[in-house]
């Protein structure tokens, strides 16, 4: 890809992305638009695949909503989304999990991954000081 | 009765590729990336001394070791740099004096937001075809023993006429042509990064140089 393609779509990113991953339960806060009113709505489901890169990635969210399986593809960049929410993180082996769809009732459940190495990433960083200035020791 | 000439102005451009951008719904939509090239006027023809008036615009500066000698001496004559592409668009006579031989082409007329353009360029080649791919043509029976997979079928009559119509549809050479996608709205200039953006496709490859105007269905100026 041409590096001004690159430069032009990291100006239309977000921020801060959520940080998503196959295997999460999530709950996706999107913006709706009715005529000239804006209300936001919820959707919660587990992530089953992430795809793409840069300003098209996507994460489809799968759910099954009155007996009947149902799947929405998220763009990760788009303004739309208001909020990802992170319930709970469930311990996969695969990148995607199309196995899911075959699957009903109990044996959907996905096993949850351990806290603990949640935990570590989410550590708050240690401050480094800069050269020649003086800080105080905690 | 002949239309009278529609003239419309011309700008080159350097295709980058596509990308997404959202708008302010918040949609994305597929765009894509152009470069404005030089676009220096190298040539203004009038009525009197070539029986058209008309515009030539030259664009893609190269190394001087890379123009023949011709092209460049024509260039050197008016001191314009190595420029490796031209081309003229006509305009009416009186319009003449808005250009000046040397100075690049104001593009913010043809480019504005929301507005269409129409946009030629070589298409990509697909090398040599068959019938299925090149005119959309309709495979053969898949069951009861046919062995007739991608085949062109029946190309004409018998004895008579005892021979093939001239411009029979064949299997040949697709692609690499000169191909104009028309009524593509401009999403974004940016004059400062010198960027373009147009919802949708345009043809040739990352890199190619195509020629965009004011859309001749939609622009009413």
């Amino acid at each position: 890809m041409h590096p001004k393609i690159v430069e032009l779509s990291k100006q239309n990113q977000k921020k801060q992305i959520p940080n998503v991953q196959v295997g999460d339960t999530v709950k996706v806060t999107v913006r709706i638009k009715e005529g000239t009113k804006e209300r936001s709505q919820n959707y919660e489901g587990t992530v089953i695949k992430i795809k793409g890169t840069g300003i098209s990635k996507t994460f489809t969210v799968r759910k099954v909503f009155q007996g009947v399986g149902v799947e929405r593809v998220f763009l990760l960049n788009s303004p739309k989304i208001e909020k990802v929410e992170v319930l709970r993180s469930g311990k996969v082996r695969r990148a995607k999990l199309y196995y899911l769809r075959e699957r009903t009732g109990k044996s959907t459940k996905l096993k949850e991954r351990m806290l603990s190495s949640q935990s570590t990433s989410e550590m708050p960083k240690e401050e480094v000081p800069e050269e020649g200035k003086l800080v105080e020791v905690k | 009765m002949t239309k009278p000439l529609r003239m419309r102005p011309i700008v080159l451009a350097k295709k980058l590729g596509m990308t997404q951008y959202f708008n302010q719904d918040g949609d994305a939509i597929p765009v894509t990336v152009m470069e404005l090239a030089e676009n220096i006027v190298t040539e203004i023809k009038n009525d009197l001394k070539h029986g058209y008036a008309s515009v030539q615009l030259g664009a893609n500066i190269k190394k001087e070791k890379h123009l023949n000698k011709p092209k460049l001496g024509n260039l050197k004559k008016k001191n314009l740099p190595n420029l490796g592409y031209l081309k003229e668009f006509r305009i009416k006579p009186e319009e003449s004096e808005k250009y000046k031989v040397g100075e690049p082409l104001d593009p913010s007329s043809i480019l504005v937001p929301q507005e269409y353009v129409d946009i030629s360029g070589i298409s990509i080649g697909k090398g040599f075809q068959g019938m299925v791919k090149l005119y959309q043509k309709k495979r053969g029976p898949k069951s009861h023993g046919s062995k007739s997979y991608r085949q062109p079928g029946s190309i004409g009559a018998h004895t008579y006429p005892g021979r093939v119509l001239p411009g029979k549809k064949m299997p040949s050479r697709m692609g690499n042509e000169r191909v104009t996608a028309r009524n593509l709205r401009v999403v974004e200039f940016d004059k400062e990064k010198n960027i373009l953006l147009v919802r949708g496709a345009v043809p040739g490859v990352e890199g190619t140089l195509v020629e965009i105007k004011p859309s001749i269905k939609k622009w009413n100026p």
